[in-house]
């Protein structure tokens, strides 16, 4: 009796205190300023896109909290999706790829202005985006195509700029070989300047069925041929710089680079099996959303063979984690999609919350915790400023529990809502069924929502200035451990 | 040539770059050309009218596609929102401006039901507008928005006004609820959504139909739950407690129809809908859609008994014989005209 408890003792510490990262010698301050201020701007989109979430999950449990046309989930479904999309990720993806690409190709960045001027196209794209939304002017309801094409020309004139940018980086770097994170980054932006032509070309879409083939196309690669490789790319740089090994295989990650690149272009239909599309088109989408197995566990078991034998350094991180998770996800909603494609179960999960769970499950715990895990490996390195141990901490597990929770909730709710269906029950039960399930997502986006406001916080205290904050900050860290 | 790839930056990014062009061409803009221009609308289906297609824009505008699906699917799931879609369906609508491209109507979620047919299963007018100005107010466990924005509240509204007989809980205490502009194109649009039957014996052929298709759901009709069909059809209007909406929709508790032990009058109202009866001293104007058309005789005699022996009600029950008889009946009759 007199032992006491190892976990309640009073010596040990709500949370273990992580291996503190310095300064890299001689950082370039105004990269440093241009990294920066996309990341700022991409905090602020995350929290004002994650409140607009936040707010529209109430609404499936209070219908009537807030009646006015700007507050309806018509009109704010696509500025939480737009704003998220656009605004949060494209920013901070942009961020981190702006550093990657100049440090592999061991020069500097072609040209600072480009990117500043691209980073103000961006936000003005996503802000007129925003307004037209609210006042009720979208493109048509496409998904992600929201933004009437004025709008999203700024934002592709954007990506057309810091293609330039980082293509005359790469061609003139100082080393022989195109390191892999730079095929995938690059690959990106011309894949999305591409997908968004076809999407917004108007000559081919005339007709409600023509329109929807597009749709199909654009909705998929707007996130396949954006985000995935993007964040991939970023991972194929960070991984290894922060576990300080090489990557396991420069072969797997070429190889699912050429598979990502030809077997996700054809699954775009996918959303839309069972629809008047023609049925070929259906089928070879379910094909290769199967074919996907390739790249997908090519990619994740190249990631997890070079993260093999260094679980201690993930101990000792507080950027690491979030690189684990964010790989583990890539695998399991890649699976969830193919799953997701296959006609006998499509028939149960399509048009269900199901659907959401996947979106989140993949925008959030795939691409964004990959982010964010470059985005604490690299940010203190540059500013010479940490965020609180505990701090990240936080943000870490109120994402990832708030996550799990989500995804869970609407996992299960979306297969009761298609069971409902198939039953042959009258509409309006797979509507009161989903009742918890709509209450338990709003907890677990809560939770989530709460992430960003202590992920902003922490950006705060990560920006540039005067470096004799070290020492104190260190102290902090310590005191709060 | 050697292929360096990893050395070569013009030989990578341009494969990159025109082999996604050549792949989005083969899977995207190529059959997208080739179904606009086959595409054709069924026989007998008509362009949107002005109104219609105001309308249209109203239901982008405020993005009822997020959550209504206009698809329905060649499944037997899907068998109570119409016959499966056509390509030809969708082939009337079309860009709706400089600015904004051709709508995805199609949806990509069912939080709400679907609309291919709801203008023959929603047939009323009052009630549309009704439930767009507060769903809550007929399905009491609806989460759609409620359209105040879309509505004016006028305290003396003109001879040529529409009024809409809002349940009192749910009105405004000062004034009268009158549809804008844009509400009436709305539901001039919702209305217009009703499936054109396909030409005689031309079927859809797809491999969809032998994934269990209808016919399946109907052949099995054993197990008919009077109860489903009534929430499903009827309870949007009669209210899942057979009470109706006071002065909108007539109760079916305790109605002498529903309650005469003669069930023709019951029968027919069911099979072609009614509207404009006075029941009880109050004239009831809106219209009750035919469902005679999209329901078998089990399925009428079901939701018929369904009514005949809840509420309150104590009506003779009846058989789907009974139906066949009077669709029979009315048929000669219609030939014999």
């Amino acid at each position: 009796m007199s032992k006491r408890s190892a976990v309640l003792s009073v010596t040990r510490p709500l949370a273990v205190s992580k291996s503190k990262v310095d300064r890299t010698a001689d950082v370039d301050e105004k990269w440093t300023l241009l990294i920066y201020a996309y990341l700022a701007f991409s905090a602020f989109w995350l929290i004002f896109g994650t409140a607009v979430g936040e707010y529209l999950g109430i609404k499936f449990v209070y219908p009537d909290f807030g009646i006015a046309s700007w507050l309806s989930f018509g009109r704010l479904r696509p500025v939480h999706t737009n704003v998220v999309f656009w605004g949060f990720a494209s920013l901070a993806m942009i961020a981190l790829a702006l550093y990657v690409v100049p440090k592999t190709s061991q020069r500097m960045l072609y040209s600072n202005k480009l990117a500043w001027i691209s980073l103000w196209l961006i936000n003005t794209s996503v802000v007129a985006g925003v307004i037209c939304l609210l006042s009720g002017v979208n493109n048509g309801g496409q998904e992600y195509r929201e933004f009437i094409w004025p709008v999203m020309a700024l934002f592709a004139a954007a990506l057309i700029l810091l293609v330039y940018d980082l293509y005359k980086t790469i061609a003139d770097r100082d080393v022989e070989e195109i390191y892999i994170a730079n095929w995938y980054i690059m690959a990106a932006f011309l894949w999305t300047i591409v997908v968004a032509v076809v999407g917004y070309l108007p000559w081919y879409q005339n007709d409600g069925i023509s329109e929807t083939i597009i749709q199909g196309f654009y909705m998929h690669m707007g996130v396949g041929m954006w985000f995935t490789p993007m964040v991939l790319g970023l991972t194929y740089y960070f991984l290894p710089k922060l576990l300080n090994k090489p990557i396991y295989s420069y072969s797997l990650g070429v190889l699912a680079f050429w598979t990502q690149m030809t077997f996700y272009s054809m699954l775009g239909a996918h959303h839309f099996v069972f629809s008047p599309i023609p049925w070929w088109i259906q089928t070879v989408a379910i094909v290769f959303s199967v074919g996907m197995v390739v790249p997908v566990a090519a990619g994740t078991g190249n990631f997890l063979l070079t993260m093999r034998g260094s679980w201690r350094k993930f101990a000792r991180s507080y950027a690491l984690p979030f690189l684990l998770v964010g790989v583990l996800f890539y695998f399991i909603v890649s699976m969830q999609g193919t799953l997701e494609a296959l006609r006998t179960l499509n028939k149960t999960w399509h048009f269900t919350n199901f659907t959401i769970a996947h979106s989140h499950m993949s925008m959030y715990g795939f691409v964004v915790f990959l982010i964010w895990g470059g985005v604490y490996g690299l940010i203190p390195r540059l500013t010479g400023k940490e965020p609180p141990h505990f701090m990240v901490g936080m943000h870490f597990w109120l994402a990832l529990t708030g996550l799990i929770i989500y995804g869970a909730s609407m996992m299960i709710g979306g297969t009761f809502q298609g069971q409902s269906w198939i039953a042959g029950q009258p509409f309006i039960n797979s509507v009161s069924l989903m009742v918890p399930y709509w209450v338990w997502r709003g907890i677990g986006g809560t939770l989530m929502f709460i992430s960003h406001l202590v992920f902003a916080y922490n950006i705060y205290v990560m920006r540039p200035g005067q470096i004799e904050a070290p020492l104190e900050s260190a102290q902090t860290a310590t005191q709060l451990a | 040539m050697k292929l360096s790839f990893h050395k070569n930056h013009k030989l990578l990014f341009g494969v990159v770059f025109f082999g996604f062009i050549g792949l989005s061409l083969i899977i995207a803009v190529g059959p997208a050309f080739w179904v606009q221009d086959h595409n054709k609308p069924i026989p007998g289906s008509k362009p949107m009218t002005k109104l219609q297609k105001e309308g249209m824009r109203v239901y982008i505008d405020e993005g009822c596609e997020y959550c209504h699906t206009q698809q329905v699917r060649p499944l037997a799931e899907d068998k109570v929102w119409g016959r499966p879609s056509t390509p030809g369906d969708y082939a009337h609508v079309h860009r709706l401006n400089i600015w904004q491209e051709t709508p995805n109507v199609l949806g990509t979620e069912r939080t709400g039901p679907d609309l291919s047919n709801v203008g023959k299963r929603r047939a009323s007018k009052t009630w549309n507008y009704i439930h767009l100005y507060d769903p809550r107010s007929v399905v009491k466990q609806s989460v759609m928005p409620a359209f105040h924005w879309l509505f004016k509240v006028e305290k003396n509204p003109g001879p040529n006004e529409t009024v809409v007989p809002v349940p009192k809980q749910f009105a405004p205490k000062n004034g009268k609820v009158v549809p804008t502009q844009r509400a009436k194109a709305l539901i001039a649009y919702v209305l217009s959504l009703k499936q054109t039957p396909l030409p005689n014996g031309q079927q859809k052929t797809t491999e969809s139909q032998n994934s269990g298709g209808g016919q399946q759901a109907a052949a099995s009709g054993s197990k008919l739950n009077g109860k489903n069909i009534f929430v499903q059809n009827c309870a949007a209007c009669h209210q899942q407690n057979g009470k109706g909406v006071p002065g909108a929709f007539p109760p079916l508790a305790g109605d002498p129809v529903v309650n005469n032990s003669d069930p023709t009058e019951h029968i027919e109202t069911v099979l072609y809908g009614k509207s404009g009866k006075t029941i009880g001293g109050v004239k009831y104007s809106a219209q009750m859609p035919p469902l005679g058309e999209s329901m078998s005789n089990a399925e009428v005699a079901a939701v018929i008994n369904y009514e005949r022996t809840h509420f309150g009600n104590h009506g003779k029950t009846i058989t789907p014989q009974d139906v066949a008889k009077i669709r029979n009946q009315d048929k000669q009759n219609k030939t014999a005209q």
